[in-house]
């Protein structure tokens, strides 16, 4: 029964991997790029994580693995908002369907939009 | 197992191509973010597969690996100085 929930766990995780790595091809510009990569990563290298730890139980690789998967979800979403403060500073535009863009508007600057073509 | 590892490494080479291909260093950056977090999947489902214990402590290792380089990669975006 646990074997069969270690299957699943990590043959989900895999599954979200794939499909966060296919975002990171087919979305229109950075920030959506970011999210969905990011998002899917996390939940997927978690799944795989839990996927070791359910198939070989409380020994130094499952433990390890929890730790690893912790550690990842803590720290990847972190990283990308870092990434994307640090981008919308340096000044990479957004894509031109976006609504709103109160990052730069609150502190007083123009919106970088792209321009509609 | 081995079919499992065969498709995250084609999540790898999507990463790669974006890291080759995106317009701006942040584009560059994430996918190789991100294909650090997968490379220390694929880590852990080799000790699994492989019965090497030892090889979740690379995984471990290169989850820490990626989220300092991009951490730094980000303050230097930003223009301030890394003890900021």
């Amino acid at each position: 029964m646990i074997d069969v929930l270690g299957w699943i766990s990590l043959c989900s995780g895999v599954g979200f991997t794939l499909l966060g790595c296919l975002g990171l091809v087919r979305f229109p510009d950075l920030y959506n790029r970011m999210q969905a990569a990011t998002k899917c990563v996390t939940l997927g290298t978690c799944g795989i994580m839990l996927g070791v730890f359910l198939k070989t139980g409380f020994s130094a690789l499952g433990v390890k693995a929890l730790v690893c998967a912790l550690f990842v979800l803590i720290t990847v979403p972190v990283a990308a908002h870092a990434l994307a403060r640090g981008s919308l500073i340096f000044g990479v535009k957004l894509w031109k369907g976006t609504v709103k863009d109160e990052f730069t508007t609150d502190r007083g600057g123009e919106s970088i939009i792209e321009e509609k073509r | 197992m081995s079919i499992l590892i065969v498709i995250l490494s084609l999540g790898a080479f999507f990463c790669l191509y974006r890291a080759l291909q995106g317009p701006s260093i942040p584009d560059r950056a994430i996918a190789v973010d991100i294909m650090t977090v997968i490379f220390s999947s694929i880590t852990a489902l080799m000790a699994l597969r492989y019965k090497l214990a030892y090889l979740i402590d690379l995984s471990i290792a290169l989850a820490v690996i990626s989220f300092v380089g991009t951490l730094a990669l980000a303050k230097y975006l930003e223009g301030r100085s890394l003890d900021d």
